[in-house]
């Protein structure tokens, strides 16, 4: 028997999907029974509360909840969000209902042994249920109470090599795709340089001193797996210098329809012989293939690693050699000013893990301590970027302005000259001026 | 430029200033209380104060501030 009535969470059963709430209720009966005989160090009944605070939240048309607190572990100022509920003597079991974020291994892969293992500290010290994961990438781990973060916290890193991912206005846990260890599409090894610049801004990470929350993520290619280009400060994408190689016979295989397109992910459905010019060449953004007889020809030049033709004929398009990647700055959701996506800031940098991806890191450098001191409270990347111009962060990251840097011509005209940069400055004869040209 | 000597007791001293009506405060309030640092070295001073137990972290989740250990409210 349930501890609280819940008509209206009842009815987000009824549709086609799975339901959150059949699994907070799954996850309520299972700690009641308690076939493990865990030992739990939170209210049995947590998960029964929370149904509880929540219908309420549903009837009352507002939060049950506090906003934030003074919560965390001793040293760290992210990884824990404090949440109170403000009707403590109702429901009790949520009185304290703090969420932890637990840093996810580059790449998210984890043997199952140690899923196991955070699940026995959570069912032991919070309430069981988690969200895998986090927008960030975190393992987030749903409610608990204050006097049980030190001992999760210790568990976490003594027994299981494990951290607090970050929260707050700090680096957040850096995420990145599968990259080289399973992708062919992938320009560099995403897991190393994540994993590596995790562990180096571990203090940006930990002790949080920026306006506000900072995102870096890792795409080994354009495809944009971990959506960086629509969801991180700073986005690592990578990219190729040289040609896109092309395996001339695939083509034919593929234009003869011996090898499926797009790696056979339209088999569901019929679609017809497939067509090279309506599938590939013709959506090709740029324009830049084309069939000469029995070739297909790219003009690299005006390639723009869209990935599009690549996808649809891996065996027959590869990446360059020559890769590396682009780093675009300021995406964004919608908080203040609307949802911005990143805009290119370098074309192309090397990713070098034998001198400690040097080049990469003097750009964050640059880049943070440009923001940390024009940046606003609460103000993300993208947003110092508009209100003070991208020619700013050009001239704070050394950079000259470069046609890359413009999305549209005449559209943002953000670039401007300085009287250095013309012949005889802003000075002028008005005398010789009028020689040529009537009042 | 170095921060002065005295910058722990300053920092307590314009919170402690300031306490009647306000208890939380953004890390830039505390950075621009030295202009001339970098906010890096203002940031290792302040966080210093916080293992120290002088200064405690608030966070909403989204965004983190400083205020002196037990002032304000637990919420
Ligand atoms: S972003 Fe590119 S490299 Fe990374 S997993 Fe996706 S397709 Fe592969
Ligand atoms: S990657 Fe995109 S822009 Fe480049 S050749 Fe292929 S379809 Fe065209």
């Amino acid at each position: 028997m349930a501890k609280h009535e819940t008509p209206m969470l009842d009815e987000l059963e009824s549709g086609p999907w799975p339901s959150f709430v059949s699994d907070m209720k799954q996850e309520a009966e299972a700690r009641a029974k308690n076939v493990n005989n865990v030992e739990y160090q939170i209210p049995v009944d947590v998960v029964d509360d929370l149904l509880g605070v929540l219908e309420l939240s549903y009837k009352h048309g507002r939060t049950h909840w506090k906003h934030g607190g003074i919560v965390g572990v001793f040293g760290y100022g992210g990884g824990v969000i404090g949440r109170y509920c403000d009707q403590p003597q109702e429901f009790p079991g949520v009185a304290h209902f703090h969420t932890v974020r637990v840093a996810q291994p580059a790449g998210k892969y984890y043997t199952s042994e140690y899923l196991r293992q955070i699940m026995d500290v959570w069912d032991l010290r919070g309430s069981g249920l988690t969200n895998m994961h986090g927008s960030t990438g975190d393992i987030v781990l749903l409610g608990t109470r204050t006097e049980q973060l030190e001992e999760i916290f210790y568990d976490l890193t003594h027994k299981y090599n494990t951290d607090l991912g970050g929260s707050g206005s700090n680096l957040r846990t850096p995420a990145d795709c599968l990259g080289t260890s399973r992708c062919e599409y992938s320009c560099y090894d995403t897991n190393a340089l994540c994993h590596f610049l995790t562990n180096e801004f571990q203090d940006e990470l930990h002790r949080p001193a920026f306006p506000y929350k900072f995102k870096f993520k890792f795409d080994g290619c354009p495809n944009c797996c971990v959506a960086s280009l629509a969801r991180s400060d700073m986005a690592f994408i990578g990219t190729w210098k040289d040609d896109i190689r092309i395996d001339q016979e695939a083509v034919q295989a593929y234009i003869g329809g011996e090898i499926p397109p797009n790696g056979g992910a339209h088999a569901g459905r019929d679609w017809g012989k497939f067509d090279i010019q309506k599938e590939v060449i013709d959506l090709c953004p740029t324009g830049c293939m084309w069939m000469d007889g029995n070739e297909l020809k790219i003009n690299n030049k005006e390639c723009t690693r869209c990935m599009h033709c690549i996808n649809a004929m891996p065996r027959a398009l590869r990446i360059g050699e020559d890769t590396g990647c682009s780093i675009l700055v300021g995406a964004k959701a919608p908080i203040l000013d609307g949802q911005q996506m990143g805009s290119l800031l370098v074309p192309f940098v090397e990713v070098n893990p034998d001198n400690d991806y040097e080049a990469i890191i003097n750009y964050i450098d640059k880049i943070w301590d440009w923001w940390m001191m024009e940046g606003k409270n609460r103000e993300r990347l993208g947003e110092t970027i508009r209100r003070l111009s991208f020619q700013k962060l050009l001239e704070a990251c050394d950079m000259e302005a470069d046609v890359r840097h413009v999305a549209y011509p005449r559209e943002n005209p953000y670039i401007f000259w300085k009287e250095e940069e013309v012949p005889g400055g802003w000075d002028r004869d008005v005398k010789e001026f009028r020689k040529y040209h009537q009042r | 430029m170095a921060l002065p000597d005295n910058a722990k007791e300053m920092i307590v001293e314009e919170l402690t200033k300031k306490s009647k009506t306000k208890t939380k405060f953004y890390f830039n309030d505390l950075s621009k209380m030295f202009p001339e640092e970098s906010p890096r070295a203002v940031k290792k001073l302040v966080n210093e104060m916080v293992s120290e137990g002088t200064l405690e972290y608030w966070s909403s989740g989204s965004t983190t501030m400083y205020g002196l250990k037990g002032m304000g409210d637990l919420g």
